[in-house]
């Protein structure tokens, strides 16, 4: 058959992409079928991006021990992929006895998961490492830490695309059948697509798929988180996250620095059935400002910037108690499909051990052969605000591109949007290019650079301004000129 | 590594005004840094009139109100550069900056930080609800349509009576969008009463005080906005909420003040202008770094902010040949119903001009200046609008000893 895939994974985000990525590294024919515009639009890039230690789990569960084993690989993967990972550590601050049994019974389990750095420290030593943090003491986490979730799924999803993997966005699954042959067929906005393996990878679109494969029963609800974003100002005064006593099923809204210099407070949790919906209300607002003081005195509306909201998709019993991820092949129902279910936090830090996880199911069913061309490392786009005076003068020396800078809060230089525009997954919309540069991220939100930006795309895509979009298919920026040019 | 008197940082209404005053004091080691490809600032994309009518006495448009200015600068030969940004300026007045050219760094015995303001956003207010394509800052929308011939709405609403606001209110009706109303949390306009007149009367657009937008809606393009009205403490009243279909959202709801570089630098802030705190002669509280025009506190007209500068200027131009100023030791204190004045301390050596905005709507009442309960300068307004800057000029005889002076309405 012509066009058959060795393996499609349903699903670009952060999961489908590490999946794309270590699949890789074998002599397989792959695609990633993703219903979005770009790879991280929904849960990949709507959470806290804190890199957990891996305590807060079951012993024994794969959340557990696949946490664990993510977080101990993060420096490689962050050299390899080159995206921004800082392991700052992070505190759980407690105030009451029972507080303190928590923690105690936290750090047990840490242990037993395998995590590492974990200590109970007292007011002061809490003092030391989060100054005005409010609390009488906490557990340390020192091998916790904070990445930045969009450049690592780009950076995931851009490996895999090096090592031959073929993206295709605006590409709901919307059917899955088999042929006599035993091949899967995919039907999309865009055609259909055959192959040997298919991949569930679709995050919270994962129940629909699994029962598309015939795998049904499975509950998923959502759990909503809203956030707000702190202006840069706040950064300097939160080195490391700072999380209430976690209770079974939720670690409490938190403060969290994040890699590039912001604050996030967040996230509460709402139980949703409509997984679209990324609405933020004003009492949720007032609600995280309201709990976050309580650990943290430094918030303040004037350094308000954004909010935003992710969802969670938890795979529950009938009795609605969470359970763990699920990855399994059904050799009764779907002996050539791998079923991921509930993948929900610690899928960021687990990613890329839930991705080894899921091709040893393959890999137990049938030999791969090893992709002699498989190259671990990509290269980012180099952040000409983190470079220093010398090395500022010697690349705009290089490349006066960099001496044009487009986004003044970000300091985001017209040489850097030119590299995310052409980014090889070939995405456009101007949400892509701010999450790949942090354009229009910053403190004014794009009132400065997106008139920029978009002519940018126009000019060097040759689209019409009619064709921009912002984000999702269907949002539209402009709808035409002001005047006939001449 | 290159030696200058004074550095502008920024080429718009204040920077440009600044450099053709220095000049003419004949201070000429000059740099103006302007990270735009064209001089002019903001004034740009202002395509609409009602510039001018203090400063030449006739009504221009922003380009052509800026233009004297650059022309002046032109015939001047006053040194600028454009495309050129800023990245740093540290406490002892060493300006990092960054072109197609290079990175440079620029050694200045005064810097004046002409910045101006940006508009605060939907973020910065938090407004509920989704996050489509289609809200738009009003300044966003004129720069789309006056400077890239871009369309940016169709059925519009806009929330916040700020001048920008309605101007584009005008503006979108006149290229054909329908512009739905106007809404404004507060009891009173933050615009000017010529722009309710001129931009929003004129053309039918209604605007409802004491109302805000409690809610987005869209996934993709904006689909429409929820209208709530508000109480008295601009709390939105449950029951009030109104539903508009629309897919533009403009927002017109407050200006602040550019001083990310400032705070670099050393400069205290304001709390209540987000601009610096100044004496008479503009200087912030690091010696020889200046600021003028609305990166010191937002103006309602043009006019005022090269006003302003050229006295910034005056002062600057004085610093550069002597190296220093006079001290400036009383501070002028306000009462609860004024927001704030500029400058925040004085020498009581010579004249100065007081810049001050009330809180509220305020009628048939004084503002005084008083020194130890003795009144030595007053202004009777029949009606203190906040839309409207407030100026009084203050007589440095009338000022008798080095105590606070403290600013009334009566």
């Amino acid at each position: 058959m012509k066009n058959l895939y060795d393996v499609l994974v349903i699903g670009g985000g952060m999961i489908g992409s590490a999946i794309a990525r270590e699949l890789s590294r074998y002599d397989l024919k792959i695609g990633v079928l993703e219903k979005n515009l770009d790879v991280c639009y929904e849960t990949s890039g709507r959470n806290s991006a804190v890199v957990h230690g891996g305590f807060a789990y079951d012993t024994g569960t794969l959340k557990a021990k696949l946490c664990v084993e993510g977080n101990q690989m993060m420096e490689e993967l962050s050299r390899e992929l080159d995206f921004p990972f800082l392991r700052c550590g992070k505190v759980l601050v407690g105030n009451t006895d029972e507080d303190m049994e928590t923690l105690k019974r936290t750090l047990v389990q840490g242990e037993k998961n395998g995590a590492t750095g974990l200590e109970l420290i007292d007011e002061k030593r809490l003092h030391e490492l989060v100054p005005a943090v409010v609390g009488k003491f906490a557990m340390f986490s020192s091998q916790s830490g904070i990445l930045e979730p969009f450049q690592y799924t780009i950076a995931l999803a851009e490996n895999a695309c090096q090592n031959g993997v073929k993206y295709f966005f605006d590409s709901e699954v919307t059917k899955i059948c088999q042929d006599t042959e035993g091949h899967y067929l995919l039907t999309t906005p865009h055609g259909d697509f055959a192959c040997r393996w298919v991949v569930n990878a679709a995050g919270l679109g994962c129940k629909k798929v699994s029962d598309m494969l015939g795998i049904t029963g499975y509950q998923v609800i959502g759990s909503k988180g809203d956030y707000i974003i702190l202006d840069k100002r706040t950064g300097p005064l939160l080195p490391m996250p700072v999380y209430p006593v976690p209770s079974n099923t939720y670690m409490g809204i938190h403060v969290t620095n994040t890699i590039d210099g912001n604050v996030i407070i967040g996230p509460n949790a709402d139980k949703v059935s409509d997984f679209e919906y990324y609405g933020v209300p004003q009492e949720n607002m007032d609600y995280l400002a309201e709990s976050a003081s309580r650990l943290w005195p430094h918030i303040h509306k004037a350094d308000y910037i954004r909010n935003y909201s992710g969802i969670l998709p938890k795979w529950v019993d009938d009795q609605g108690v969470i359970q763990d991820f699920k990855i399994e092949i059904r050799e009764d129902i779907a002996p050539h499909a791998v079923n991921l279910v509930g993948i929900e936090s610690p899928g960021l830090t687990a990613a890329v051990p839930i991705a080894r996880h899921a091709i040893n199911l393959i890999k137990e069913r049938e030999k791969l052969s090893e992709n002699p061309n498989f190259n671990p490392c990509r290269k980012g786009i180099v952040r000409f605000e983190s470079l220093s005076l010398e090395e500022k003068a010697r690349l705009i020396k290089e490349n006066p591109d960099y001496g044009e800078v487009i986004c003044r809060c970000e300091k985001v230089t017209k040489a850097e949007i030119l590299q995310a525009i052409h980014n090889c997954l070939g995405v456009s919309t101007m949400a892509g290019i701010k999450y790949r540069t942090r354009s229009m991220m910053g403190r004014c939100q794009g009132g400065y650079c997106q008139m920029r930006l978009e002519q940018m795309i126009e000019e060097e895509l040759g689209k019409k301004e009619t064709e921009i979009l912002y984000a999702r298919q269907g949002s539209q920026v402009l709808f035409g000129k002001v005047r006939k040019e001449a | 590594m290159e030696k200058k008197d004074v550095v502008i940082v920024g080429g718009g209404p204040a920077g440009l005004a600044a450099a053709v005053e220095l000049y003419k004091k004949g201070i000429r080691n000059i740099l103006i840094l302007e990270r735009e490809h064209h001089l002019g600032g903001i004034l740009r994309q202002c395509i609409h009139d009602g510039f001018g009518l203090s400063r030449f006495q006739t009504t221009l448009s922003g380009p052509e109100y800026a233009g004297r200015f650059m022309k002046e600068v032109m015939d001047c030969q006053i040194p600028f550069q454009t495309d050129t940004t800023v990245l740093d300026i540290s406490s002892n007045k060493l300006v990092t900056a960054v072109s197609r050219d290079g990175l440079v760094q620029y050694e200045a015995k005064a810097v004046i930080l002409a910045m101006g303001c940006r508009e605060r956003t939907r973020g910065a207010l938090g407004i509920p609800g989704e996050r489509p394509a289609g809200v738009f800052t009003a300044g966003v929308a004129q720069a789309y349509m006056n400077l890239y011939n871009r369309m940016p709405a169709k059925e519009v609403v806009i929330l916040g009576s700020g001048d920008i606001g309605m101007i584009m209110a005008r503006r979108l009706t006149l290229e054909g969008a329908h512009v739905q109303a106007v809404f404004e949390v507060q009891p009173i306009p933050s615009g000017l009463p010529r722009n309710i007149e001129q931009c929003l009367n004129d053309y039918g657009i209604p605007l409802y005080l004491n109302h805000t937008i409690t809610k987005i809606h869209g996934s993709s393009r904006l689909t429409g906005v929820t209208v709530s009205q508000v109480d008295s403490s601009l709390k939105p009243i449950p029951g009030t909420e109104k539903e508009y279909a629309c897919d533009t959202l403009i927002l017109s709801v407050g200006l602040i003040p550019e001083n990310e570089l400032s705070i670099d630098a050393g400069v205290t802030l304001d709390p209540r202008t987000k601009g610096a705190v100044v004496d008479e002669h503009f200087q912030t509280n690091v010696e020889g770094i200046f600021a003028a025009g609305n990166v010191l506190h937002v103006h309602d007209l043009v006019d005022f902010v090269s006003m302003e500068a050229e006295k910034l200027a005056d002062s600057a131009a004085s610093y550069v040949s002597n190296g220093t100023l006079p001290d400036c030791p009383i501070e002028i204190t306000t009462d609860s119903r004024i927001g704030h004045t500029i400058p925040q301390k004085v020498s009581g050596a010579q004249d100065f001009q007081l810049s001050l905005r009330v809180r509220s709507l305020i009628k048939n009442c004084r503002i005084v200046v008083r020194q130890n309960g003795q009144e030595i300068a007053s202004k009777r307004m029949k009606k203190a609008l906040p839309a409207e800057m407030i100026q009084l000029t203050v007589k440095a005889d009338s000022i008798l000893s080095l105590d606070k002076l403290e600013v009334n309405v009566e």
